[in-house]
């Protein structure tokens, strides 16, 4: 199976040891990972901040960058989910050739843990983990996506993880991508909700699968001196013994 | 919307930014928004088929609106044919002196009201005032927000931003200058407060001629108008007076009978969380020997209708469940959003309804972190955030913002300009500072910013072939 | 359907509403006068506004796909256990309920009363000799008036709406005894359609306590159910627990302009 890897501007540029994580834990598991150099942004920040005809090129552009693979991988609940739910949108304000690539295309856009619970039929990918660790839900993985347990089902399944509950879990942490920078106000009232309940389990590493939200929550656990940490998912799926 | 209400009004993250201070506000809005979201959940998990009465909810309101006009004419002729009149207003303005000229041909200067959104959209209150006219709002929220010269913050409960003891001062402070005074030694206990009330309005609800109502549902197939309501308020208006005036949307329509088997399940459930609402009134056309007027009211939906995408919002039904379960309604409060449609459902309605020329109107598609959450929650499946983004897409930007947007796309358009901008980032990342300057600094206002790492990942794997060396 | 004043659709619904066909209250009654207002001449038929909104939604609408209606939610859920279930959902929403046989109605309603110790009851034109006969014997049996003070209140007596009650007579009463015409046991609802033992919808509303008899032959088991047993022509009232408001810090108060107190009679 050829699986290419759409690693998403943020992680590509902000968070590049989510990208080696997924390379390593994908070969762990025996796929041929790909990352196609062409690739760059899936347009998702250029429409949702109100800008259709840019994120239409750039989603075109996605398409043609990843039409040729059986698989695409992206860590990142958020970019997925644009993928599935927007470009069809797109599409259909476009051309009816452009409409086709997308209906071809989309349907083969895995989120990382999809990819390993549905595609590979993985939980236990043999990883080792020996720390406190929550779980934040993003909205597009709970919402867009409807990741469900997915990735609950695999950090269950790391070896010496202790996985605790976090309040109001499904609540939005306040990012929301360009929300944040035009209503810092309420983004940030958000964002303090989220730190409290996540400081308030005791966990030493906040998890997602989306580092973007991460980010927002991390500059806030951060700023606060709380002294938990964020990872992606995908880091803690590629930690085994050896990294420990 | 409202006779000047919220003209002028800055744009929602001023407004938002305000109520975020508000401990007060912030408690009461987290307490009631919780509340009832848990309410709600637990009696729609209940149904075993909840899943397929949204799908026909949603079903039901495309298909009218996909035939407006034929049931609209269907419905006045029903109506008709039961002894109603009905009347047609193209906008605010007209429905309101539609219903002045059909009071003062009563000869009363007074007039009860039944708790309705269409009639506070229209300033329908302010416009009879104008006329000599006295509206008394009667549901118990809408009397806290009259007595208190307020306005209301919710759909279903107008004063959920207003707790026990500012009502027990507002009713104490008010109530003489309306008619009974509030009770001596009145406690802020909610039942003494909602005792209060009953004795404020009996008198009135005994002797008042006139009523003024708005509706839930009207029925084309056979001219029936419905309301929902708790309190017995919406009876007494509907019942007792001997002249009837209801406003409603011409969105409200369902085709026929049969349909009240799908909303009578999705609304009370959706809205105050209950299995149904203590009372529904249904009538058709003049019953009990009562006059009854029904004004159909445009403003704006015909507007609505046009927009492909935009449309589904005529689906409302107006439950509320969509505020109860925004993270972003519960931290900025109704009063935010600049209009009588508050929540997720007013940042997409409001902003059709009176176009986007204003600063609030504008921002009230960005009032959303497209959580979703609400479109979970719509009863018929209206898809907000997907309404929101296409608005967002017909909205002005500003110009530092188009330039920033462009100059991303620019980068983004060529892998290679991607990568030089990202060498650049790393080689400058020491220089970054803590506070970032301009639009920017909401962020490093209360968050740190994240490390520029040293290499991106493209360059990491071009440098080791994907970690093959 | 042609929206004629003639009777309900005609596509056959089976009505229990009991034995009155059409009632006094069918409609079109009294509104046959051209009423006041008529020179509201504004938006009435063949008026610009009519046309305009008209020919807006036409332009609006114009090449929309036509969309198809589902129907598969469930229309006619278990009745086994229904009169249970009534039973539990009506005492959800803190309504007072007793489940008797049918011989026992008369005994309930008494006592019920009695509990009261309401002393002018109204009671609605065909509402059945023995339960109307039960009420006379509650109020006469010395029933203590709760003398609110307002003038005609205090002496215990029937109260009967002909000739139609004022709003301050049926403000003085103590309460009010009524049949219905369906009950969901879904929701815990009771409709009533102004037909026999019913009364016109201000008799159920002004007085303070209903108390309300249900046959179980009239308990269907959810809303649609109920909706197809109506007939949308008479004016309806549903009826779930007693009057209620959440608007203060959505604390639920009970009992607001409506009745405070909700009884309910399950005659099995």
């Amino acid at each position: 199976m050829r699986v290419a890897l759409f690693i998403t501007c943020v992680n590509d540029t902000l968070f590049p040891g989510t990208g080696r994580a997924v390379v390593t834990l994908l070969r762990r598991l025996g796929c041929d990972v790909e990352f196609p150099q062409a690739q760059t942004c899936c347009g998702q920040m250029h429409v949702n901040t109100g800008y259709p005809e840019e994120g239409r090129r750039l989603a075109r552009h996605f398409v043609d960058v990843f039409a040729e693979y059986d698989a695409v991988v992206a860590p990142s609940g958020s970019c997925a989910a644009m993928v599935r739910e927007q470009y069809p949108r797109l599409a259909r304000a476009g051309d009816a050739s452009f409409a086709g690539e997308v209906a071809e295309t989309v349907p083969k856009v895995h989120d990382l843990s999809e990819f390993l619970v549905d595609v590979l039929g993985v939980t236990d990918v043999g990883a080792y983990f020996p720390h406190r660790v929550t779980y934040h839900p993003t909205c597009h993985s709970l919402r867009g996506l409807r990741l469900g347990d997915r990735p609950t089902r695999l950090l269950e399944q790391v070896r010496g993880l202790e996985l605790v509950p976090l309040p109001g879990a499904e609540e939005c942490c306040g990012f929301g991508g360009t929300f944040a920078v035009k209503n810092p106000a309420v983004s940030a009232a958000m964002c303090g909700d989220k730190v409290r309940n996540v400081a308030g389990t005791g966990a030493e590493v906040l998890c997602a699968a989306d580092n973007s939200c991460l980010m927002h929550i991390g500059g806030t656990l951060k700023r606060q001196r709380t002294g938990v940490r964020i990872m992606h998912l995908a880091e803690i799926l590629a930690a085994t013994e050896a990294t420990r | 919307m409202s006779g000047g209400t919220f003209l002028g009004m800055p744009a929602f993250p001023r407004n938002a930014a305000a109520a975020v201070q508000d401990s007060q506000l912030r408690f009461n809005l987290r307490k009631a928004t919780h509340t009832i979201r848990g309410k709600r959940a637990s009696v729609v998990a209940e149904l075993p088929d909840w899943a397929e009465l949204r799908a026909a909810g949603k079903e039901i309101k495309d298909h009218t609106l996909r035939n407006l006009d034929r049931y609209l004419l269907q419905l006045e002729e029903a109506v008709t044919a039961a002894g109603g009149h009905v009347h047609w207003a193209a906008d605010a303005a007209e429905a309101n002196r539609i219903v002045a000229d059909l009071v003062k041909a009563t000869g009363e200067t007074s007039v009860v009201k039944v708790k309705s959104m269409a009639t506070q959209e229209i300033g329908l209150n302010e416009a009879l005032q104008e006329e000599g006219i006295t509206a008394y709002e009667t549901d118990l929220a809408e009397l806290i927000v009259q007595l208190g010269d307020d306005w209301p913050s919710h759909i279903l409960v107008p004063a959920i931003h207003r707790n026990r003891s500012e009502i027990r001062e507002i009713f104490q402070e008010k109530m003489a200058s309306y008619g009974r005074a509030a009770p001596e030694g009145l406690t802020d206990e909610p039942r003494a407060l909602a005792e209060a009330a009953r004795l404020h309005l009996r008198e009135r609800f005994l002797s008042t001629k006139v009523a003024v109502s708005g509706a839930n549902f009207m029925i084309a197939e056979t001219g029936t108008l419905v309301v929902l309501e708790s309190e017995g308020n919406g009876r007494m208006c509907l019942t007792l007076p001997e002249t009837l005036i209801s406003v409603v949307g011409i969105e409200k329509l369902l085709p026929s009978w049969r349909d009240l088997e799908v909303f009578l399940q999705l609304l009370p459930r959706s809205s105050t969380g209950e299995r149904m609402n203590p009372y529904t009134s249904t009538w058709t056309g003049a019953v009990e020997g009562q006059e009854f007027h029904l004004v159909l009211l445009d403003n704006g939906r015909t507007r609505v209708l046009a927009d492909e995408v935009g449309r589904q919002a005529l689906r409302c039904i107006r439950c509320s469940a969509c505020l109860n379960v925004c993270p972003v309604y519960e931290r900025a409060g109704g009063h935010a959003y600049g209009s009588v449609y508050p929540g997720p459902i007013g940042a997409i309605l409001t902003p059709q309804l009176r176009g986007m020329g204003s600063a609030l109107d504008a921002s009230l598609p960005y009032a959303s972190t497209l959580c979703g959450a609400c479109f979970d929650a719509c009863p018929v499946a209206i898809d907000i955030p997907e309404v929101l983004v296409h608005l967002r897409g017909k909205a002005r930007h500003p110009r530092a913002e188009r330039l920033g947007m462009r100059a991303a796309g620019w980068v983004f358009d060529r892998p290679a300009r991607l990568a030089g901008a990202q060498r650049l980032g790393a080689r400058l990342r020491r220089f970054v500072p803590g506070r970032l300057p301009g639009p920017l600094a909401g962020w490093t206002d209360t968050r740190d910013i994240p490390d520029i790492p040293a290499e991106s990942f493209r360059d990491w794997w071009d440098r080791t072939d994907g970690g093959a060396r | 359907m042609s929206g004629g004043a003639a009777g309900p659709d005609p596509t056959a619904r089976a009505h229990a509403a009991g034995p009155d066909p059409r009632g006094r209250t069918g409609p079109g009654t009294g509104a046959a006068t051209g009423g006041p207002g008529t020179g509201a001449a504004t938006g009435g038929p063949g008026t610009g506004s009519r046309e305009l909104i008209l020919s807006r939604i036409r332009a609006a609408v114009a090449g929309a796909p036509e969309p198809g209606i589902t129907r598969a939610y469930r229309t006619s859920p278990d009745q086994a256990g229904a009169v249970e279930l009534f039973a539990e959902r009506v005492a959800d929403y803190r309504a007072v309920v007793h489940v008797v046989d049918a011989d026992e109605v008369a005994g309930a309603i008494t006592a019920a009363l009695g509990r009261r110790a309401a002393g002018r009851v109204v009671v609605p034109d065909g509402l059945p000799e023995e339960w109307a006969r039960a009420v006379r014997s509650a109020v006469e049996a010395g029933a203590v008036p709760l003398g609110r003070g307002t003038s005609g209140a205090g002496a215990a007596a029937i109260m009967r709406d002909a000739p139609a009650l004022s709003a301050a007579e049926l403000d003085a009463a103590d309460g009010v005894v009524t049949s219905c015409a369906v009950g969901i046991a879904e929701t815990g609802t009771i409709v009533l359609d102004a037909g026999p033992g019913q009364g016109r919808r201000a008799l159920t509303l002004v007085p303070d306590y209903h108390l309300c008899v249900v046959r179980a032959d009239q308990i269907v088991a959810g809303v649609p159910e109920a909706v197809g047993r109506l007939d949308p022509l008479r004016p309806l009232t549903w009826i779930s627990g007693p009057s209620a408001t959440s608007d203060i810090e959505l604390n639920r108060v009970e009992g607001v302009h409506g009745p405070r107190t909700l009884e309910v009679v399950i005659a099995r």
